[in-house]
């Protein structure tokens, strides 16, 4: 294996991580506020069709960011309005809103199919683009990438040294307590729900217009099920989150590397393994029922009632 | 928030069952307003949408062909949600079967004997059984969700019915088509009435509803299955087998969404294509929500939910529209469906009725 087909796998790796990873980051905190979100694929969905026609119609990537975190908003709060403020089950309007923004996404995106667009630009540091092996990876990427880099920096601060972040911890793992307290819970959920939306339409956004800049027909792919999965795999850790993001980024590009040492396995069994990867993951996290029940969040997925 | 929820005492029964016609109105109302938006008549493209599809024997003759895989999937996904295991894996069970049932079909083309169909069925539900067992293994032993490793399932198994047709199923002599063989005449389901496409596919779902009604309302089994559902410790404490319990669902879920999936190619298509199935199986638990995990509930779940199918096709045709309206009214169905079953809990509470302020207080007490 030479150097610069190395170079190219991690630069891959975490162009490829990346729609993960900000998944990911946004349904942690998300069920760190005790709510279980299982619309992560329908909210990405919506984020790239709605980032992909706002793109196309005016030319403008950033507005198209914007209509793509609009989008994964407006969902997240769809599934709010029903699961916080009707306290119906958390899982079914999760699956409601997959299912949901599938159809829409697939609806209003009908006549976009196929069409092009100037897909986002690669943004090369001087000097630090140009370290071996490394340099491409980490500098010489487009600007979502590295504001992935500053999302994940900013969480990770949030949740280990701000007096908001330990709000959400303590919302999620006894909302009663924290209302006996005069912690606004019901706002701190609808807050990390919407959160948790504007991630998932940046990260649909991402795949609609750098990633693979066009729009396809649910084109997330399970990506989103694969961050569900990442953050049982991540332990609700924020720096784990980061290694598995990356790893299933890995993970989804091993036909290239396949490729690169001249194996020559199916493409249709090779698209495979990142499903496969996060059943395993999934095996592995969630053997030790004890050790899996302490890390999770107390209150996932349990509606909270002020008067009971 | 304007409107105030106030529990009720107990769960309302006439609410769980005019929750769904609430919410099949509900998405009736927005459906109108969504095509009026796009500038078609609503009530003629309603009509169009979900009238015009069955107004003829053909149609009718189609619903049933459209039932059918459907009305498997959601009957079996009662006996899971029941049991409170969150199986969303219909849609690869379904394509195993119809996978493992093609593997077979393939190899006895040539066979007439009577066997060849009931062994082609048979090896569908296996296959489906086993690919839910999977998962039921994972839970059971492993603890892993079972939600997030069936969808995982799904895409695993589409990328190996993709693989299958592209690689080891595919017809030699098909000029480079992805697909199968045709299916030999033993293995093909007989056709029930003449010049139409309904097979005897719809006959097995009907069976599977009475089955799995006697097994869920007379059984022990269905009862056990019911107990773990509503309080898993109090069926641990009566002794009853949880781990077996969620097995034998995911057995018998997986096994009729893998007939599903054998119908399918020994049915309409009559060899393996990457195409089997427009999302049957996810369908399939909008459905079972929808028919309130009863029976026969979920035979009129899947009736309405096939017609949407055919709407669907209609709209395209007729009004053209893409076709992925479909997903849009179930995604709506669904999500009016969640949000009228509020009531089933709760009461609303308008801000200008103040009167029935003391009875729910003493209600809620």
């Amino acid at each position: 294996m030479d150097i610069d087909l190395i170079t190219n796998i991690l630069y891959a790796m975490i162009r490829t991580g990346t729609p993960l990873l900000i998944v990911a980051l946004g349904e942690m905190v998300c069920e760190k506020s005790g709510v279980l979100n299982l619309g992560q694929e329908g909210m990405m969905l919506m984020g790239a069709v709605a980032g992909f026609i706002a793109t196309w119609l005016t030319g403008n990537l950033f507005f198209g960011f914007l209509m793509a975190i609009v989008a994964g908003v407006v969902m997240s709060q769809l599934f709010a309005m029903i699961a916080l403020g009707l306290n119906a089950n958390q899982v079914a309007t999760g699956l409601a809103l997959t299912i949901f923004g599938g159809g829409l996404s697939a609806f209003i995106g009908s006549s976009f199919v196929g069409k092009p667009i100037e897909g986002l630009e690669v943004i090369a540091i001087p000097f630090l683009s140009d370290i071996p092996v490394i340099g491409k990876m980490l500098f010489a990427q487009d600007l979502v990438v590295y504001l992935s880099f500053v999302l994940f920096g900013v969480i990770f601060w949030f949740f280990r040294s701000s007096r908001t972040g330990l709000i959400v911890k303590a919302v999620g793992e006894n909302p009663h307590a924290a209302n006996a307290i005069g912690l606004p819970v019901m706002r701190t959920r609808y807050l990390a729900v919407g959160f948790g939306g504007a991630m998932a339409g940046l990260a649909g956004g991402y795949l609609s217009l750098a990633y693979t800049p066009l729009w396809a027909e649910n084109m997330t792919a399970g990506r989103g099920w694969i961050a569900l999965a990442l953050v049982v795999f991540a332990s609700w850790r924020t720096e784990r989150i980061l290694l598995g993001a990356y790893l299933f980024g890995l993970a989804s590009i091993l036909h290239l590397v396949a490729q690169g040492l001249g194996f020559a396995v199916s493409p249709n069994l090779l698209a495979m393994l990142p499903y496969i990867a996060t059943v395993l993951v999934l095996v592995m996290m969630s053997r030790n029922q004890g050790r899996s029940k302490m890390y999770a969040p107390i209150s996932l997925g349990k509606p909270f009632h002020a008067g009971a | 928030m304007f409107l105030k929820l106030v529990p009720r005492a107990e769960h309302s029964r006439k609410m769980a069952y005019l929750s769904p016609l609430l919410a099949g109105v509900l998405t009736l109302i927005t459906g109108g307003i969504f095509f009026y938006l796009q500038g078609h008549d609503p009530l003629f493209a309603l009509k169009t949408m979900l009238y015009t599809p069955i107004s003829d024997t053909y149609g009718l003759a189609e619903l049933c062909v459209k039932t059918a895989p459907i009305l498997l999937c959601a009957i079996g996904l009662a006996i899971v949600f029941k049991a409170q295991v969150w199986n969303i894996g219909a849609e690869g069970q379904l394509l195993i079967g119809g996978l493992t049932a093609s593997a077979l079909a393939v190899n006895i083309i040539e066979v007439e004997a009577a066997w060849a169909l009931p062994a082609v069925m048979l090896a569908g539900i296996a296959g489906g059984a086993l690919w839910a067992l999977l998962a039921a293994w994972l839970k059971t032993h492993f603890n892993a969700n079972e939600i997030l490793t069936t969808i995982m399932f799904n895409y695993i198994a589409l990328n190996l019915l993709i693989f299958s047709v592209h690689g080891p199923l595919k017809d030699p002599d098909g000029y480079n088509f992805p697909e199968s063989a045709m299916f030999g005449d033993a293995s093909l389901l007989p056709v029930l009435v003449e010049d139409t496409r309904v097979h005897a596919g719809i006959l097995f779902a009907l069976l599977a509803v009475v089955v799995i009604w006697v097994l869920l309302a007379r059984s022990f089994i269905g009862f056990q299955i019911k107990v773990l559902g509503l309080d898993a410790s109090a069926a641990r404490l009566a002794g009853f087998k949880d781990k077996k319990l969620v097995w034998i669902a995911m057995l018998i879920s997986g096994g009729l969404a893998g007939l599903a999936g054998a119908g399918e190619v020994a049915g309409p298509l009559g060899q393996l294509v990457p195409q089997i199935s427009p999302g049957y199986g996810y369908a399939a638990i909008i459905v079972a929500f929808l028919g309130r995990l009863h029976p026969i509930g979920i035979l009129f779940a899947s009736l309405l939910m096939a017609l949407i199918y055919m709407g669907g096709e209609m709209a395209q045709i007729e009004l053209n529209m893409p076709l992925a309206i479909t997903g849009l009214f179930q995604g709506m169905l669904l999500f009016y469906l969640l949000a009228c079953d509020v009531l089933i809990g709760y009461k609303i509470k308008f801000p200008w009725s103040g009167m029935d302020t003391v009875t729910s207080r003493v209600e809620q007490q």
